[in-house]
């Protein structure tokens, strides 16, 4: 997917910068912002950060790719995660990352070409008792199974289409 | 300042409070080993290769960052520390790529001096399982950064920060899929970088260096094809010497003519005689900008020099506003190239297109100033190759010639005579000097013999302001080196308009004599020798000892006017000595 910087989005943006300007450490807060703004902090948006910020692409850069939470690359519309932590993991996670990976023919970490998924492997999000789960945006798919977690795509497939 | 007292190796000392344990081990000439430490630099503890054992304490401790205190008792050199000390560069080695023999640092790598002081055995490296596989690269015109020698210290971040003040390299993802380089790893020549080589100095291994032209060189000389001419910068000569076990600061420019000559040029020439003409263009430059700033045009001054190609790079990406400030003269390298094929070419009967110019340097921006498209006319390119200083040692080497048993020689090329004034343009404030000489004489029409400008001399300071008064006007120039000083002073002028005539800008601090190209002081080397002044000793004994001092009495350069450009600042001159400048943007090709 080929990133569009937005005029307004830069505009909130570097009113923000300002703000965050007025106090000591303002680039986490910063790319916290930028995250949000533009789900995700490309060299394009780094590049405005660098120089309402006065600091170097490549140092921004070096925070942004250091953080999980930031990402370089623009993510789809629905972020699928699945919990690899260690109840999930037991309880056969990897077989529910490989059926929607097989499935959405991408990688965990990876984007599909139309955009429309992201699929992620996070740690544990707190939801043990229901383990296997995995996540669609904010919504968390408990008990899962590998069929759970096909019909949980194939509706979105089926809305978006 | 209070002291505390403590005890190393047994040693009792007393050392200011503020002292790091390394500090206070160099004190009793105790040597503790080093990797990422780079004094007042890179201070970040990240090898743990300088660990010591403290009593009462758990774990070891790094002496570079851990400050003294009272009653502490160290020992640097336990089986424990050693084993630890080991370990560590055991792991590094796994990581690193050994292919020596063509490594540029293979006979000062602090890496591979720690691997055999410690008899590191690589198993680890050979064991496909573990041995890194991921390497990255980012090669321009200038620089090579190979991953695959990069041990990850920071050294090279820090100097960016510290000595350029651009911070172009940093940090890339983490654990174990860290790397260094730009963001992304994008190309470096759109990456804000300027090619001081900052970074190469401070590298403890080969992981950064010159984009080495040794070979086509080599391939250029031997085939006999052309007629081969070789230039050599003013900072060269003052260098050199190190990379044959000479002390720093020797002068061995006899030698290294030899040296050329064994290597098979066909005609030695020198950059010092084109620093010359350079004083006659940008001096004349002065004189007319000048004249319009008396007659009310408040912007002609002040005039910023145009040598330092890495000084060029940063006005470019980072103050464009300023470019018509910026004398629209080449550097003396590319001066000295269009002069040899468009002007020498004739007297030698040899027709341009048959001649390639080679230069040594002691830059690495040098290189991509060669390869700038406007650098030529007629379609002739004004230089071909560019070496640095490190690459003319390697080739010697290469080449086997004993540099040390070489006898002086001084080429008879009319091209290789210069006057003091072209000398000093290696050291910072060098050319603002051999300008002021030759401006203050042509204004008032005298012969000063008092010819040192002692004011603007000297690596103290990043940032030098003098007074000089030139036909009944007091003029303030001003002197800046280092990369990182670029913004205070181009604030200063901001802030001060009509204030400063003429600034001389050099991007590496201490000017060319310390360039990115230049031979290589290990870390310890560093704390310990300023070679910013020892080897600009070299360059001031050489003028010093020069009978012409001053630019425009050189012979050569009057006959060059005579027979050829006619005067400074003529259509010719324009042609070829003269270029422009563009706002450049970084991170532009995305």
């Amino acid at each position: 997917m080929k990133f569009v910087l937005e005029e307004s989005k830069v505009q909130l943006l570097k009113e923000r910068i300002q703000k965050h300007k007025q106090k000591p450490g303002p680039l986490m807060p910063t790319l916290h912002d930028a995250q949000n703004i533009f789900g995700c902090i490309p060299i394009e948006v780094q590049k405005i950060i660098s120089e309402e910020l006065d600091e170097s692409v490549a140092k921004i850069n070096g925070v942004v790719t250091f953080y999980s939470n930031f990402s370089t690359e623009p993510k789809g519309k629905h972020i699928v995660s699945v919990c690899m932590g260690t109840a999930c993991y037991v309880k056969g996670a990897k077989a529910i990352l490989d059926t929607i990976s097989d499935m959405l023919n991408i990688e965990p970490g990876q984007t599909t070409k139309d955009g429309l998924f992201t699929l992620e492997n996070t740690r544990c999000i707190g939801a043990c008792g229901l383990a296997p789960v995995f996540q669609i945006g904010d919504k968390v798919y408990g008990n899962a199974t590998k069929d759970t977690a096909k019909q949980a795509i194939e509706e979105i497939l089926k809305s978006e289409a | 300042m209070n002291t505390v007292t403590l005890t190393i190796d047994g040693q009792k000392i007393t050392v200011p409070e503020n002292y790091t344990i390394l500090q206070a081990a160099k004190e009793l000439g105790i040597n503790i080993p080093r990797l990422c430490y780079l004094k007042d630099i890179n201070e970040t503890s990240a090898c743990r290769i300088c660990v010591v054992e403290i009593e009462g304490m758990r774990t070891l401790k790094n002496s570079c960052t851990v400050k003294v205190q009272n009653n502490m008792v160290v020992k640097t050199n336990t089986p424990r520390v050693r084993k630890s000390i080991q370990k560590n560069l055991m792991l590094l080695a796994s990581n690193h790529k050994f292919d020596c023999w063509k490594c540029p640092r293979e006979r000062n790598c602090e890496f591979l001096y720690l691997l055999r002081k410690y008899n590191i055995d690589n198993s680890m490296g050979e064991d496909a399982y573990f041995a890194k596989k991921h390497f990255i690269t980012n090669i321009t015109d200038a620089i090579v950064l190979d991953s695959s020698k990069c041990i990850l210290c920071g050294r090279c971040v820090s100097a960016c920060q510290k000595y350029a003040g651009t911070g172009a390299l940093d940090f890339n993802e983490r654990g174990y899929h860290t790397y260094i380089s730009s963001a992304q790893n994008h190309d470096l020549d759109d990456s804000g970088c300027i090619y001081c080589g900052k970074c190469i100095q401070a590298c403890p291994t080969g992981a950064l260096r010159e984009r080495d032209q040794i070979d086509e060189v080599l391939e250029l000389l031997s085939n006999k094809e052309y007629y081969t001419v070789v230039q050599i910068a003013p900072g060269v000569r003052a260098a050199l010497g190190e990379e044959f076990g000479y002390p720093i600061g020797t002068n061995v420019e006899g030698k290294l003519y030899n040296a050329l000559s064994k290597l098979g040029f066909d005609d030695i020439t020198d950059t010092n005689f084109s620093a010359d003409v350079t004083i006659m263009e940008e001096g004349t430059e002065f004189i007319h900008r000048f004249q319009d700033f008396k007659n009310g045009d408040k912007k002609a001054l002040p005039l910023f020099t145009s040598c330092s190609p890495g000084w060029i790079r940063y006005i470019e990406q980072y103050y464009p506003e300023f470019l018509s400030n910026l004398s629209s003269c080449k550097s003396p390298q590319q001066m000295h190239g269009a002069l040899v094929k468009h002007y020498y070419a004739q007297k030698i009967n040899t027709p341009k297109e048959k001649i390639k110019v080679v230069s040594i340097m002691p830059c690495i921006a040098k290189k991509y100033e060669a390869k700038r498209p406007e650098m030529e006319a007629d379609g002739v390119r004004d230089v071909d190759y560019v070496l640095t200083t490190r690459e003319l040692a390697r080739m010697i080497r290469r080449q086997d010639i004993d540099f040390r048993a070489l006898e002086d020689i001084t080429p008879s090329s009319p091209m290789a005579k210069y006057t003091g004034a072209g000398a000093i343009f290696g050291v910072t404030g060098g050319v603002m000097e051999a300008a002021l000489r030759t401006v203050r004489d042509i204004l008032e029409q005298k012969d000063y013999t008092d010819v040192d400008f002692a004011a603007i001399r000297g690596a103290g300071d990043g940032i030098k302001e003098a007074q000089i008064e030139i036909a009944g006007t007091k003029l303030t120039v001003a002197v800046v080196h280092g990369a990182v000083n670029f913004k205070e002073m181009l604030e200063r002028v901001k802030q001060n308009p009509g204030k400063y005539a003429f600034v001389e800008f050099m991007a590496c601090t201490g000017g060319c004599v310390n360039g990115g190209g230049q031979p290589i002081l290990c870390a310890e080397d560093q704390e310990n020798i300023d070679i910013r002044t020892e080897r600009a000793k070299a360059i001031y004994n050489i003028d010093a000892q020069k009978q012409l001092r001053k630019s425009h009495q050189n012979p050569v350069v009057i006959e060059l006017y005579q027979e050829f450009l006619e005067k400074p600042g003529s259509e010719k001159a324009h042609k070829l000595l003269h270029t422009h400048y563009a706002k450049k943007e970084s991170y532009s090709k995305l």
